[in-house]
């Protein structure tokens, strides 16, 4: 059954999948720090704040959505309209490109990000393995 | 929304003059001391005595420019300050002044902390860049690219922003028919491997593609010329032409494996950066092959290769691109470079590191993951087409 993107749910099943790919854990194996993905504008279907991951060299150790933006401090915090995301999701989007028009804003240490690039698309490519429902 | 950036372009025979019509007080000019011995300083210090510009001169720019070496040029600028840059020299050289603008402009501001995202660094409120190229190469001179090296960690690193791309580039054949065959050959692979992955590469794009595309054409043609008589100025103008051409395409669409790996070897074993995406460019095609197939066609038709029926046009055109290597006497494999089998094993957890941390990997048409980048290197080790 589809899991609701943005949702808890949904959130702990991309930290499944990362936890299942090898090639996210060969991509992501220098990796240390945990973040916000964020949906602004504000969506009224959307459950929580943001969704939160905790992801340290290849592995997903956490992942939930948080109620509010005080509930965590993580590293990065990324955000995007809703239509961006899901271009993302439906690999219509490359999300580097996202972030170089700024159709994608990131906060953290950018130089950090740009040397593990594929730690990138290897998330993407995990989060395409999740049955994904699309709120219209 | 996407976008195309370049520099203006000043070409052809003489256009090294343009630096006579400048305005400005005060010129730095970054450059090696190969560009001093062969005269090009002087030429350029001319030019600009012309337009009343003093100039003050840091030939100290290596082959891989390291980090230190900008950090060095960037304190001798500040204390010169002038309100030009003039990067003299190929890719290496207009790197590093690219890298000594962003510290110059900003204090505290490093080379290396750059990258596409970066925006706000006021360069040109302090200097204008203006890169004379005298190779026909990295098209450095229309790209806003800084690759620099950590020496103690034997990693070339990819950095700059799209505000690092330089004023003006000029591409004067006069210069670049200086180079022996060796570097002719070398920095001619370059350019087609930033056309060829240019055009191919996941960012490829309608503005792009028209220029990866003639310079594709350009070296077919021009490159064997150019090789065999240094002084066929057609050919050099050509080729000089090709290498912009491709830099302006390749910088709004990126680049692919070939690169990535290119840039892995070179910063381990030292391979020069045209021979080292030259070589694994065709291995790059056949790994992507299938994945460009109306690409590779495309480039087919545009070079009039025939592709026999039946028979696939990524690998049709790597082959191709082999037999030119052979032509212009480039290594096909690794092991013809001279690395040691030894020497090259001990180093291949590097060689995938390095690889993996390259922005070029990604826009690649086909990702590779560990097993198929340690497998990749392999075969191109031994010259083994890629059949995985």
């Amino acid at each position: 059954m589809a899991i609701m993107y943005g949702s808890d749910e949904w959130a702990k099943a991309l930290c499944a999948e990362c936890n299942k790919s090898q090639a996210y854990k060969d991509a992501a194996k220098n990796w240390e720090g945990d973040l916000y993905f964020m949906v602004e504008p504000r969506e009224p279907w959307l459950e929580g704040y943001a969704m939160y991951f905790d992801l340290w060299h290849g592995e997903c150790r956490e992942a939930c959505v948080v109620a509010e933006e005080s509930d965590r401090s993580p590293k990065y915090r990324i955000w995007a309209p809703y239509s961006v995301w899901k271009q993302i999701m439906e690999k219509k989007l490359d999300g580097v490109q996202a972030m170089m028009t700024g159709k994608l804003t990131m906060q953290g240490e950018m130089a950090q990000v740009m040397k593990m690039p594929r730690a990138t698309t290897e998330l993407t490519n995990c989060s395409l393995l999740i049955d994904t429902e699309f709120p219209e | 929304m996407w976008f195309f950036i370049a520099p203006e372009v000043v070409y052809g025979e003489d256009a090294v003059s343009r630096l006579s019509q400048l305005e400005a007080k005060s010129a730095f000019i970054v450059t090696d001391t190969n560009a001093v011995k062969l005269g090009f300083v002087d030429k350029v210090k001319e030019q600009l005595s012309k337009a009343g510009i003093e100039s003050s001169v840091f030939d100290e720019v290596e082959p891989d420019p390291s980090l230190e070496t900008v950090n060095k040029g960037s304190s001798q600028m500040t204390k010169s300050g002038p309100d030009l840059i003039v990067a003299v020299g190929g890719g290496s050289v207009m790197d590093a002044a690219k890298g000594m603008w962003v510290e110059y402009a900003g204090p505290g501001m490093r080379a290396e902390e750059t990258n596409p995202f970066t925006s706000g660094l006021g360069l040109q409120k302090k200097a204008r860049l203006v890169c004379v190229t005298t190779t026909s190469g990295t098209g450095a001179e229309a790209t806003w690219g800084i690759v620099l090296t950590d020496k103690p960690d034997q990693k070339k690193g990819s950095f700059g922003s799209r505000e690092t791309m330089p004023d003006i580039a000029i591409v004067d054949p006069q210069f670049a028919a200086e180079m022996p065959p060796g570097l002719t050959a070398q920095t001619g692979m370059d350019v087609l491997t930033h056309s060829v992955e240019g055009f191919t590469s996941s960012w490829k794009n309608d503005i792009s593609d028209g220029l990866c595309i003639r310079a594709i054409q350009l070296v077919f043609q021009y490159l064997p010329r150019a090789y065999k008589d240094g002084k066929d100025m057609e050919a050099r103008e050509k080729m000089a032409n090709a290498a912009c051409i491709a830099g302006m395409g390749f910088i709004n669409s990126m680049c692919a494996m070939a690169h990535a790996c290119g840039h892995s070897l070179g910063g381990v074993f030292h391979t020069p950066h045209g021979r080292a995406v030259g070589l694994f460019l065709p291995y790059t095609i056949e790994f992507i092959s299938d994945a460009c197939e109306e690409y590779w066609a495309e480039i087919a038709y545009a070079i009039r290769l025939d592709v026999p029926k039946g028979k696939k046009a990524g690998p049709v055109l790597a082959e191709a691109i082999r037999g030119l290597s052979r032509t212009i006497k480039e290594p096909l494999s690794i092991k013809e470079t001279g690395i040691p089998s030894d020497s090259f094993n001990n180093s291949m957890e590097k060689l995938v590191d390095n690889a993996f941390a390259d922005f070029q990997l990604v826009t690649t048409a086909r990702v590779p993951d560990t097993q198929e980048t340690q497998k990749f290197f392999r075969y191109a080790y031994e010259g083994k087409s890629i059949d995985f």
